[in-house]
């Protein structure tokens, strides 16, 4: 038995969002009777981070506290409308909606601060600690939720925004099918170590180092921690996920937890991550967003270090054990490529 | 179906309760009990976010049958922390982003918590252990093994001083 070390490489480029139907999404912004913001979306976060972006977003444009500010993704039948959290989407489409949102709620609140204190709106700005004060002249100042609140129940006013964001759709082109599907493009490239073992067919995963383009990370943590997690993803579909192998028939596959296998806690490598951020020039604060993309480097590159290690070339997925030892029988032996 | 009277502590409180025959735990938890901590996820032990202590040891409650915990004490991530005040292990699973979606979170603090109370100072071997039998779909695993040697450090930083 011999471990035999492989390295492999991938470059990505990876669309975010798509070009069905405009790919729109909507955001409704509007200040509750405490003066304080709710972002009605239908754009579901389930675990990625939807709310907690979306939420800065909304804070930093209306230029309120992000304390002040509760997303709220409870109904999409309810909600505004929204294509739906997949494709990379998420922090591009509905950040910039929210963006026209509460663009729109901070005109009127502004308006309303104005009105309090007699001046033209056009001379106040925001602190972002929740206070609107004139230009230059911090202590003429109102609170922005004393500013919403003499709006609901003085001026006679809501304090709301609406947002959509709607890529115009691209035709395409009859004779070169040809056409322009997505704003933007997030880049990845990844080096991933790995072992193969020529007796059992087995490859363990050693290491993994990344570089990501993707705009400008609105929340660093929550952009690594789903890097990490997304290339465990890759990880379990480059090496583990399968409801295959099914012998005799369909009903002897894996069907459950038991057999679909994923990597464990114990399968994981190391993960080094550097992130390079080139705001995107139609991006919310120039975010484009990792989601998917995060596991897709992974899968290439195993693939590449496997033939890098023993010379076996698989082109479908998962590189499980079994298609591993065949490819080495084929060639007759583990076939190392050349070192790097 | 025959319904039998129970009793077991419950997060330190005495808890009486009818089962049905047959009945798991995590179903007279959730919905016998109300505590909601405890998660679904495969119904077949394969899973772990059901995982709750059982007079100190990790139990998938999902395999357990209700009747065996009668006169026994059982913990749930409910029980972690004191009112507002988080449990070490809470506050690390937060500061190292150790959840995303959340789901084997319960099932992953008391497999973590079952192993700081025997063992306080893990090896990163031994926390990986601990939780190779709860399946996270989200996060890659490493920020719970970091949360997890984060809280053993905070805690063994608390009993020194
Ligand atoms: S629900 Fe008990 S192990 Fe999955
Ligand atoms: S955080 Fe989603 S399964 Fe672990």
């Amino acid at each position: 038995m011999t471990l035999h070390p492989g390295r492999g490489f991938a470059a990505i480029n990876y669309p975010i969002g798509m070009n069905l139907g405009g790919d729109p999404s909507q955001a409704l912004v509007h200040s509750n009777p405490d003066g304080k913001f709710t972002v009605a979306l239908s754009s579901i976060d389930l675990g990625q981070g939807m709310k907690s972006v979306t939420r800065q977003i909304a804070a930093e444009t209306l230029g309120v506290p992000v304390e002040d500010v509760y997303v709220d993704t409870a109904d999409s039948d309810t909600g505004p409308h929204c294509m739906g959290s997949f494709a990379s989407r998420g922090t591009h489409r509905v950040g910039n909606a929210v963006i026209q949102a509460a663009k729109e709620a901070r005109a009127v609140m502004m308006e309303a601060a104005a009105e309090e204190l007699e001046v033209n709106p056009d001379d106040l700005v925001t602190d972002g600690k929740g206070n609107i004060h004139v230009k230059g002249a911090p202590s003429r100042s109102i609170g922005t939720g004393t500013a919403c609140a003499a709006a609901q129940f003085k001026q006679g006013k809501t304090v709301s925004g609406r947002g959509i964001f709607l890529v115009p759709l691209s035709p395409v082109d009859p004779e070169t099918g040809e056409m322009t599907p997505v704003t933007c493009f997030a880049h990845a490239a990844m080096v991933v170590d790995i072992e193969v073992d020529d007796e059992t067919g087995e490859v363990s995963v050693t290491q993994m180092n990344s570089a990501y383009e993707l705009g400008r990370a609105l929340n660093p943590k929550l952009v690594e921690q789903q890097l990490v997690g997304g290339a465990w993803m890759g990880m379990s579909h480059a090496l583990w996920e399968t409801t295959e192998p099914y012998y005799p028939d369909r009903s002897h596959g894996p069907i459950d937890f038991n057999d679909y296998l994923m990597p464990g806690p114990g399968d994981i490598a190391p993960h080094h991550i550097s992130i390079l951020e080139r705001p995107a020039p139609d991006g919310p604060f120039g975010g484009k967003g990792p989601g998917e993309m995060c596991a897709n480097p992974v899968l290439p590159a195993v693939a590449n270090a496997v033939f890098n290690a023993v010379g076996v070339r698989i082109t479908d997925l998962p590189i499980t054990p079994e298609k591993v030892l065949r490819g080495i029988r084929a060639n007759g032996g583990a076939k190392p490529q050349r070192r790097w | 179906m025959a319904r039998t009277p129970i009793e077991f502590r419950h997060n330190g409180r005495d808890q009486a309760i009818f089962v049905e025959e047959g009945s798991n735990l995590l179903d007279v938890l959730r919905r016998g009990v109300g505590d909601f901590a405890p998660k679904y996820g495969c119904g077949q032990g394969t899973c772990g976010c059901c995982t709750v202590l059982v007079d100190g040891e990790p139990h998938l409650s999902c395999l357990t049958l209700a009747e065996t915990v009668a006169g026994r004490s059982i913990e749930t991530t409910s029980g972690l922390g004191k009112g507002v005040e988080l449990h070490p292990l809470q506050q690390a699973f937060m500061d190292n982003f150790a959840a995303q979606c959340g789901y084997c979170t319960p099932g992953m603090l008391m497999a973590a918590k079952s192993l700081l109370d025997h063992n306080p100072s893990p090896s990163r071997q031994e926390v990986v252990e601990a939780i190779a039998g709860n399946i996270c779909r989200c996060t890659g695993y490493e920020p719970i093994i970091a949360a997890v040697l984060d809280a053993s450090s905070r805690m063994s930083g608390r009993r020194s001083a």
